[in-house]
């Protein structure tokens, strides 16, 4: 996989998200968005909207049907549910980011961990928290890509997320095919091991074209 | 691989948790799945316990309310390569059926006999209490007209997204509000080397799956091809059947499929009790 040597220095943007904490951006048709798993094995639950009209958005099963595979890496096209090509992976060091398994939930904890784990942050909550600075609302949360968490799919049909592979530093490139709203949630969860049992802070930069 | 990143073992602060985890997932790959020993579903029902009949033609969409107790067979009367479905909680439509949700609670993107549709708010809306097909796909969605121009070579055919957008525009919804499907007798699977593909004959004509509603539902059906189905574009006719099934006992198979399922009834009632409906 080529991985692009693109300089850190000539980023129009660069935020460090610090851990548990949601974020988002606008990200302009051309641009590049780099999300950076600074310690690694940190999951990154990453939505996408087109900035000119929020009702058309990422869509995590057209964009597998379309390429064939369950899993995201460097070449998938990221596909809206009007069938449009909203970003392209253009770089990723790391491999097999998940786009099955939606986001955590306070509520979906309490079936998965137990009715005692309800009051635990999640990456459902972080979403309605950051949509809500963009007249979004809960309905307009999909299933979504987790850059950097493992969950394979096996021929039986078992789905599981098992313990990460980035490694400190590894990252994932997305080139806007459009005028784009990513919206970000740094995941909290320390029920499984999404996270390593640690949530970390991740970097995201933006490059012009 | 997937062990080589853990830190040390149970340790740290959420050392119970990790235990946990492995524990709930080491269950989860032992637990039995066929369901081969819990009670099948009449074959034929008596026409008295028929509440509605709808036949709905091939390439169309259809929207059935469901009460709870009440169990919606799809009829696959003529072996049509995939149905889809989403469910809405008919007191509250911004609860919706949660593809990812409920692939991960039940550690499975096989839906059969005894699996949960659970919905984004840790509520069961359906139980499939019978189905005699067994493959379904809840990964990779319903036809769109870019995958009919793909696949046929005409994006004007009626799709699953076109109806899911004519029913949800029909019930005050809009295209915000179409979450990711299920779709039934779509036998989708991924091979080792992590590809999709269309396995077997498909279902064969008759071939039926019981969606038990654990909740007041709205049910969106769309009777359009799966996109990797084989063949030319010509989906047949499905009947749909709301019918009244038994009240479950305690022991129903499809609440105590798992702790998971248990969990996610148990929240079902604590839900129905705040609402004043036991």
């Amino acid at each position: 996989m080529s991985i692009p040597n693109r300089n850190e220095s000539t980023a129009v943007y660069d935020f460090t998200v610090p851990a548990l904490r949601p974020w988002s951006h606008e990200v302009k048709k051309g641009q590049i968005l780099r999300i950076v798993d600074l310690e690694g094995c940190q999951a990154v639950d990453t939505l996408f909207y087109s900035k000119a009209d929020p009702s058309e958005r990422y869509s995590a099963q057209d964009t597998v049907r379309v390429q064939g595979s369950p899993y995201v890496t460097a070449g998938t096209k990221l596909i809206s549910n009007l069938g449009n090509v909203m970003g392209v992976v253009i770089a990723d060091t790391s491999g097999n980011h998940d786009t099955s398994a939606g986001a955590c939930s306070a509520e979906a904890n309490t079936v998965r961990f137990g009715y005692e784990t309800r009051y635990m942050h999640s990456c459902r909550d972080n979403f309605v928290m950051e949509l809500s600075r963009h007249g979004l609302t809960k309905r307009d949360i999909v299933s979504n890509i987790n850059f950097f968490m493992n969950v394979p799919v096996e021929e039986d049909g078992t789905l599981a997320i098992v313990d990460g592979i980035s490694k400190p530093g590894d990252y994932v490139e997305i080139r806007a095919e459009m005028d784009l709203l990513c919206v970000i949630s740094n995941c909290p969860q320390v029920n499984n091991p999404c996270n390593g049992f640690n949530p970390t802070p991740v970097r995201t930069l933006i490059w012009d074209a | 691989m997937a062990e080589a990143n853990r830190k040390e073992k149970y340790t740290g602060p959420y050392a119970a948790q990790q235990e946990r985890y492995d524990v709930l997932f080491s269950g989860a790959k032992a637990r039995k799945k066929d369901m081969a020993d819990a009670p099948r579903n009449p074959a034929v029902l008596p026409p008295q316990l028929v509440r509605s009949s709808e036949v709905l033609a091939g390439g169309w969409g259809h929207a059935l309310p469901v009460k709870r107790g009440e169990t919606l067979r799809i009829i696959n009367t003529h072996g049509t390569p995939g149905v889809s479905v989403i469910i809405y909680n008919a007191a509250d439509m911004s609860e919706r059926l949660n593809a990812g949700d409920t692939m991960k609670v039940q550690w499975s993107a096989r839906l059969t006999r005894g699996a949960g549709l659970f919905s984004d708010m840790g509520r069961v809306l359906a139980s499939i209490t019978d189905d005699t097909f067994g493959d379904h796909d809840a990964l990779t969605g319903g036809s769109t007209p870019g995958s009919n121009a793909e696949r046929y070579g005409d994006a004007g055919l009626r799709s699953t997204y076109g109806n899911f957008v004519l029913l949800a525009s029909k019930h005050g919804l809009d295209k915000r509000d179409i979450p990711p499907c299920v779709t039934f007798f779509a036998p989708v699977k991924v091979d080792a080397e992590g590809r999709f593909h269309w396995e077997g004959e498909g279902s064969a004509p008759g071939g039926y799956v019981d969606l038990r509603a654990e909740l007041d539902i709205l049910v969106f059906v769309s009777n359009a091809p799966h996109p990797f189905a084989p063949g030319p574009y010509a989906p047949s006719e499905i009947e749909l059947l709301v019918w009244k099934s038994p009240p479950p006992a305690p022991d129903d198979f499809c609440r105590t499929a798992s702790e998971e399922a248990v969990r996610g009834f148990e929240n079902n009632a604590r839900y129905l009790a705040a609402r004043g409906e036991e």
